[in-house]
């Protein structure tokens, strides 16, 4: 298991947004947070990466380890943490620099100077991001010129080229069309094969179709986790199954 | 509680459709063993010629399981809901393929007076009606004491179509001219038998519905 979550609490303020949350996550699979809105799922996402800090009144307690390292340690540096765990959003959000210099931002920040190094890393993480075909002529143009799920993707190699262990997707195709989607999907199946990969996804045939492991959140608890296969089949919990058939609420 | 108001309709439709299919199935074994009782070839030949009726249904329960199934991408117990709908529904077209092989028995017996009594069979045969419907009915309730109670019908079946075969068996090394007569007869018997069969296939869908693994109730 890459990550472990032991008896995680999270409030916002007063508001008790994940309650005793006891998780782990394997490596080199996808899992999928799945449930209704403001179940809580983006916000255990975003403790992952630890993107909650910045929040006013977030207050958090319980463990979430990191191959057996507590990512809230003080020890443990927020950058350190970030390189290792690399997250793609729910709207493409390139820089408004060009395709090249977009993925070559973060092994530059890292202290990567050699244009051959940055070369080679820039078309290492284009071509994992299946971009590199489409993109390698034109790498000096605008990242904003390309199409939405294009950019979604030059934002996943923007996230590989500082080679992290771990990608968090936040509804990553949920603003992109059917094909860009498939596309998308199609990749994450292919980079679990070297990463581990947590999605938050709205769309539970999404989650059915390419993860492994499926958890359903409802009220900040963690209602189900299962291989996806047994989830989306027969889920142990009546309420599982009424969230997935449509008929919850 | 929301319901998905266009994925419920289309299950009450499937609902309705293998009911109808259930009764008209049961109505031809119940047709069947009546023309065979009174040797009716012409009430054999109505049984025949209506089983297209019986095959169109199970061709509706496939294309509105395929609709359901496309449109509303239905999973878990949902999903087998329709699973099952369309294997009932090729079990009860077998069903009625079954009754049919039982009136074309009576259609070559020709209105010749039988030599040998038919024996238990309508009481073999009044089981195994009462197991189409409550195959049926296991279904709709989604019930799985009904769905067992198929196994337990079909045991009780397979022993008195045993002992009607040594019956037909003995009497036909008495009376070999009865030979050709007989043996319509013990296929009849073999007929009914894979009736409650199917009807035990049913009850063997129904518990994968509900519980979602496979039982094996025809052993």
């Amino acid at each position: 298991m890459i990550i472990e979550i032991e008896k995680l609490h999270l409030f916002y303020t007063e508001f008790h947004a994940l309650k005793d949350v006891n998780l782990s996550i394997p490596e080199k699979s996808v899992t999928a947070f799945i449930g209704p809105s403001g179940c809580g799922k983006s916000t255990l996402l975003r403790t992952l990466n630890r993107m909650n800090d910045t929040i006013p009144g977030v207050r958090i307690e319980g463990k979430v380890e990191l191959q057996g390292k507590d990512i809230y340690s003080s020890e443990l540096e927020v950058e350190y943490l970030r390189k290792r765990v690399g997250m793609v959003f729910q709207q493409p959000n390139p820089f408004p620099k060009s395709i090249y210099d977009n993925v070559a931002y973060g092994p530059r920040l890292h202290g990567v100077g050699k244009k051959s190094e940055l070369d080679a890393i820039v078309e290492k993480s284009l071509r994992s991001a299946s971009l590199w075909n489409e993109v390698k002529d034109v790498l000096k143009k605008s990242a904003w010129s390309l199409s939405g799920g294009q950019q979604q993707r030059l934002c996943i190699a923007r996230a590989l080229a500082i080679e992290p262990e771990i990608l968090l997707m936040d509804e990553s195709t949920s603003a992109l069309d059917p094909i860009s989607t498939t596309k998308i999907e199609e990749l994450t199946r292919e980079l679990c094969r070297n990463y581990t990969i947590v999605m938050v996804t709205h769309n539970m045939h999404q989650a059915a179709r390419i993860s492994d492991r499926t958890v359903f959140f409802l009220n900040g608890e963690v209602v189900e986790s299962a291989d996806t296969q047994m989830l989306f089949s027969n889920p142990v919990d009546q309420r599982t199954e009424d969230y997935i058939s449509g008929r919850f609420g | 509680m929301v319901t998905r108001r266009e994925f419920d309709i289309g299950l009450e439709q499937l609902r309705n459709m293998l009911v109808e299919m259930g009764t008209k199935v049961e109505r031809a074994l119940a047709d069947a063993m009546n023309a065979l009782e009174t040797l009716d070839t012409e009430a054999a030949r109505a049984i025949v010629k209506d089983d297209p009726n019986i095959n169109r249904i199970e061709e509706n329960i496939s294309d509105l399981g395929a609709k359901l199934i496309a449109t509303q991408q239905p999973v878990a117990k949902d999903l087998r809901r329709i699973l099952v709908a369309l294997k009932i529904s090729s079990d009860l077209e077998r069903m009625g393929d079954l009754s049919v092989d039982i009136a074309k028995v009576v259609i070559r017996l020709d209105g010749q007076p039988l030599l040998k009594s038919i024996g238990e069979l309508p009481q073999i045969a009044f089981i195994v009606r009462t197991m189409i419907m409550e195959s049926i009915q296991s279904y709709i309730d989604e019930n799985v004491d009904l769905a067992y109670k198929m196994a337990k019908d079909d045991d009780q079946v397979d022993a008195m179509y045993s002992q009607f075969l040594r019956e037909t068996f003995t009497y036909m090394a008495e009376q070999p001219k009865s030979v050709a007569q007989t043996m319509h007869l013990s296929f009849v018997g073999r007929y009914i038998e894979r009736i409650a069969d199917h009807a035990t296939n049913i009850g063997e869908s129904v518990v994968f519905l509900v519980v979602g693994k496979r039982p094996d109730l025809n052993q």
